[in-house]
């Protein structure tokens, strides 16, 4: 019999209908899995009970005929979304022990579908890192190990590495991500798995710990597209408890799955050929232009020439926006608190936050409370805005020569745990290709295309009109079939 | 712009993060290594363009006046550090 | 601009005092600005707290559209421009009534623009001349939870019950010069929003707030600092912590000291303001859009409805009483200060009563009832119909002023209506002149010392006729009639 973990969701969704097995065996499988690898660290909670008690429910659907979308299948949750009576954390101290009395719209949607919890995921501190070095419960580990013998553990990428290591390491067929600034895309492209983020509003906010909130988007990653779009479908959708959600029909992106592009210009902006890219992933994007060609597409040179500034500029907005939304987490109403003898109201803020913050959260809220002080808001935060409308203007300005945009996901390969650590600048710069797509709030995936020297994985990003995630999800396919990623991490842990 | 001791211990004072000496210390630099470079966004001519104010065309929704939510104590205090009597306490306050 | 003739004396000389004043009212809506959680008064603590309100992680605002509408009639009630498009601002602090840490606001696109506001001359106030008080803005905003701090020797409780109920920021313009100028804009301001119905404008229990702008100058110089005041919660403490204050000022500009920008409070015990504790940095708000807000968009549809929906406002009906009905400035004035007044007599009007004799009986006879029984004209024990029958009795003869007097004790006492009364204890007056020309002649027969003193001049008399007559008939002798048959019977 197959090895139920080495099933996509498609598989054990159309399998399980079947009957080729049943929703336990899997749950248990993937429950085994996840129980046995501890050393990659990709979990803050593990849930099995509650896997396994979807699981039954999904037997007993199958068995009455009321099957839902996602029956049989198990997924992992980013421990950034609220689950109810299940301890979320964002990754932080500042909410250890934190039961949540309420589900967030995204994870609701999936469990009413039918999936089941595995498990929460590791993450980098409140949605903010490349690496998933910020945690409180520690580093994850990526699954991936340089081909050359150095066993140096790797970096599954960042914010959302509990969830692409997870992934990677067939401990969960599929499982959610969030993405402000890459955080779903540039994981997928470090540890060869599939992610999307779609456009802006398409998913709820609500329940999803706020990082900043005009550029967080809940997404799926799992190892192929299809499955993507099947997770997708089961997230997105109108919400009226989120003032920026879209109030729009979610399509069957699965069922208008093609991988015929004919007719669509494929965009390759030269402003994202920066100074000392390797030349591998140079070699790979021109290698992803060759297969779309080969799908079919017309392929346009384009230029987005405000995009040397988007990192500074959503480095501005992320943390100025991060800097208000985490000043609810005081010590008053939940969390940690923090009350040396003798201390006030204040002090007890002050303490607690001290406490409880990582670094890189305190150096996002310092900057983020900087930008946006007496003196400073103009020429940092409104400037900052308006070079992020330059920004999306130059995407509306490209879209008039072309339906797509190509490029790397990531400036390089998975790093090794600690080789970045000691100059946050240089971490941000992770985020080069991802960002732009974030600050214009328009759908973007990464998909394997292949590895490098060292045997690890390097993704391509797709960037679409938004609105247009099936564009972006075709695109994705078509390099997916051509492409052949077949690499799997060896088993080590 | 460039930040100093004394501001950096003003802006932690702000976003109430209590801070050593040694935690300043070594924010100086860190703090003005990431501001140096965000000054580059003062290069950009936006003297023809209006900030960013929705990040997707969309209209803000008004909701209809009517009760649907509250009376939840129990999972409003649910998680409280500490609560007295349907309160939220705190070290007392003098105004 | 006309000025109060209002002055500090100084030891060096007279000074100007210069007033601006922040109202919140809370908003008259059943649900809160940005949750779903009921907007009451009096609960149970932290039982009308959603989770939006407790800022659990995650927790997103949604606007509140009658609480939008509600400050948008407002405006227009204060001819104000309506802002078609304008924005929600966070405003950055930390307290423990403010669980978001932050407060969502309208800091640089507010809903409504300038208007303005009049308030009447009185001169014993020193107010010489009526006028027209403006007004900067009108915003919405969320009020903060409730802090108490005597539950506990060394712990504050937090009730955030009141945390995200609806406020409307109304900021004049500095143009009111004295305290009685203070307290007329804002009775007025309390009146329109009571007329409008987007306040109850109750300041004892909180729905309604006054922030105290003060600054002193001499005549012809520039405008000193101001201090502020917060939180004042009556016109009468508004208008002590002005002169307090105002005096205070000028104490320490004569010493050669210098005002200080600052926050106070008003203690209404000792009727003084001294300076709140510092917060650190209170000042730095870092305003900024709120991010899970989008702009706020009128339709013309919209703003036209909110046009239509309100009523004759105090200003428009006060001068239709005069113009149009006849009625007295001063009782026109009365009468429409309060709207459950003017509701009260617009209804009585209704029943058919005439204007001017209704207002003048309400004037006198209602308001003096209400006020001995202790009872607010919500509670009238006579209701408006049952006045308007009063009246007509009056109108049609049935019953003179006095018996009508008579009448209506009665109908407070026993709650019974003015013709069943009149039927069942016989009040009509009597117009018989036979009657009464024989109850004429049997008063002068037995008053034959007074009817003397009348005969050679002492034409006071008359009255006493007039009483002893009316004594015999028990009041119900119609007055006209006794005196036209009594100047006869007395040639």
């Amino acid at each position: 019999m197959t090895n139920l973990t080495d099933l996509g969701i498609a598989a054990i969704r159309d399998g399980f209908k079947a009957g080729d097995f049943t929703a336990r065996d899997v749950a248990s499988a993937f429950n085994d899995a996840v129980a046995g690898a501890k050393a990659l660290n990709a979990f803050i909670v593990e849930t099995p009970e509650i896997a396994l008690a979807a699981a039954d429910q999904a037997d007993k659907d199958r068995a009455a005929g009321t099957l839902k979308p996602l029956s049989g299948v198990p997924i992992g949750m980013k421990d950034l979304f609220a689950t109810k009576d299940v301890q979320t954390t964002a990754a932080s101290h500042i909410l250890e022990g934190f039961v949540p009395q309420y589900e967030s719209t995204v994870s609701g949607k999936l469990w009413n579908a039918g999936a089941g919890m595995l498990g929460k995921l590791n993450l980098d501190q409140f949605a903010m890192g490349s690496s998933n070095e910020t945690s409180f419960f520690g580093n994850v580990i990526s699954p991936w190990r340089r081909n050359n013998g150095d066993t140096a553990a790797l970096a599954p990428g960042g914010s959302s590495g509990g969830t692409s290591s997870a992934i990677a390491a067939r401990l969960v067929p599929g499982a959610t991500g969030t993405d402000t600034g890459g955080s779903i895309r540039q994981p997928a492209a470090f540890t060869g798995i599939s992610g999307i983020k779609p456009t802006y509003g398409r998913c709820s906010r609500w329940g999803i710990v706020a990082f900043a909130s005009s550029l967080d988007q809940a997404g799926p990653m799992a190892r192929d597209v299809r499955d993507c779009a099947i997770l997708l479908e089961n997230m997105a959708g109108f919400d009226p408890k989120d003032s920026t959600s879209l109030d729009l029909p979610v399509p069957n992106w699965e069922a208008a799955l093609s991988t015929d592009l004919k007719g669509k210009r494929v965009g390759i902006p030269k402003e994202y050929r920066v100074d000392g890219m390797p030349a591998e992933i140079d070699a790979l994007w021109e290698q992803g232009i060759a297969w779309l060609k080969d799908a079919g597409a017309e392929i346009v040179n384009v230029s987005l020439p405000h995009t040397q500034y988007a990192l500074p500029a959503y480095y501005i907005i992320a943390p100025a926006e991060a800097s208000s939304n985490l000043a609810r987490y005081d010590g008053v109403r939940y969390g940690l608190r923090d009350l040396p003898d003798g201390t006030n109201l204040q002090d007890m803020y002050a303490a607690t936050r001290a406490a409880g913050f990582g670094d890189e959260v305190k150096r996002r809220i310092l900057i983020g409370t900087y930008v946006l002080s007496a003196g400073f808001y103009d020429a940092y935060y409104t400037q900052a805005q308006k070079v992020r409308a330059l920004i999306a203007r130059d995407f509306d300005q490209a879209w008039e020569k072309c339906d797509l945009l190509l490029t790397p996901t990531a400036p390089s390969a998975a790093f090794g745990l600690g080789e970045k650590s000691d100059d946050p600048r240089a971490m941000y710069l992770n985020d080069v290709f991802t960002v732009p797509t974030s600050l214009a709030g328009l759908p973007a995936m990464s998909v394997p295309g292949g590895l490098d020297a060292l045997g690890l994985p390097l993704g391509l990003q797709i960037i679409g009109k938004a609105l247009d995630e099936q564009t972006v999800l075709n695109a994705g396919l078509a390099i997916e079939e051509r492409a052949g990623f077949a690499a799997r991490a060896d088993k080590w842990w | 712009m460039s930040v100093d001791h004394a501001t950096v211990r003003k802006i932690a004072s702000l976003a109430r993060i209590a801070v050593t000496d040694d935690q300043v210390e070594a924010m100086v630099p860190e703090l003005n290594n990431i501001l140096g470079w965000i000054e580059q966004l003062g290069e950009v001519d936006t003297s023809a363009v209006q900030p960013m104010t929705a990040v997707i065309p969309n209209v803000l929704r008004l909701r209809d006046d009517v009760v649907t939510d509250g009376d939840v104590r129990d999972a409003v205090l649910k998680n409280a550090p500490q609560a007295e009597q349907g309160f939220f306490t705190v070290p007392k306050v003098i105004e | 601009m006309s000025e109060s003739t209002y002055r500090i004396q100084g030891t060096t000389g007279e000074w100007e005092v210069v007033i601006g004043l922040e109202v919140h009212a809370q908003v008259t809506s059943n649900s809160k600005l940005f949750s779903g959680a009921a907007a009451s008064f009096g609960a149970e603590p932290n039982t009308q707290v959603s989770l939006v309100d407790a800022a659990m992680p995650g927790m997103l605002p949604v606007p509140n559209a009658e609480c939008i509408r509600q400050a948008v009639r407002t405006g227009i009630a204060i001819d104000a421009q309506i802002n078609r498009w304008s924005r929600f601002d966070r405003k950055n602090y930390f307290y423990a009534d403010l669980p978001q840490g932050y407060q969502i606001s309208q800091l640089y696109h507010p809903l409504v623009g300038e208007g303005h506001l009049d308030i009447d001359a009185d001169e014993k106030a020193g107010i010489l001349e009526a006028k027209r008080i403006g007004v900067e803005r009108i915003h919405v905003e969320q009020d903060a939870g409730k802090l108490m701090h005597d539950q506990h020797p060394t712990r504050s409780y937090v009730d955030l019950n009141r945390s995200g109920v609806a406020l409307m920021e109304i900021v004049s313009r500095p143009d009111m010069t004295s305290p009685a100028e203070a307290g007329a804009y804002l009775r007025k301001l309390r009146a329109i929003l009571r007329y409008v119905g987007s306040c109850d404008g109750n300041m004892e229990e909180g729905s309604m707030r006054a922030d105290v702008n003060v600054s002193v100058r001499r005549a012809g110089e520039e405008l000193g600092t101001r201090t502020e005041t917060k939180n004042v919660n009556s016109v009468r403490f508004v208008m002590q912590a002005i002169e307090h204050e105002a005096n205070r000022q000028v104490d320490v500009l004569e010493a050669g000291g210098k005002i200080v920008q600052e926050t106070r409070l008003f203690n209404p015990d000792t009727g003084t303001t001294r300076s709140m504790r510092s917060k650190e940095d209170a000042h730095d708000y870092r305003y900024f859009p709120d991010p899970d807000l989008l702009p706020l968009e009128l339709t013309e549809a919209f703003v036209e409805e909110c046009r239509a929906s309100l009523p004759e406002l105090p200003d428009a009906k006060r001068a239709r009483y005069v113009d149009v009905l006849g009625i007295s400035a001063y009782n026109a004035a009365v009468l429409t200060a309060e709207v459950e007044t003017a509701r009260w007599f617009e209804a009585l009007l209704k029943e058919g009563a005439e204007a001017k004799q209704a207002a003048n009986w309400v004037m006198s006879e209602l308001f003096g009832a209400l006020n001995r029984l202790g009872k607010s004209i919500e509670d009238s024990p006579v209701s408006p119909a049952q006045a308007a029958e009063l009246l007509t009795l009056v109108t049609d003869g049935t019953l003179s002023g006095s018996l009508a007097k008579q009448v209506f004790e009665k109908m407070l006492e026993t709650g019974d209506s003015a013709g069943t009364i009149v039927e069942r204890d016989g009040l009509k007056q009597t117009s018989d002149t036979g009657a009464i020309e024989a109850v004429i002649a049997d008063v002068l027969a037995k008053n034959p010392g007074q009817l003397e003193q009348y005969r050679s001049g002492k034409e006071a008399l008359f009255g006493f006729f007039v009483g002893q007559t009316m004594k015999a008939m028990a009041g119900k002798a119609n007055p006209a009639v006794v005196n036209e048959l009594l100047k006869k019977a007395l040639g």
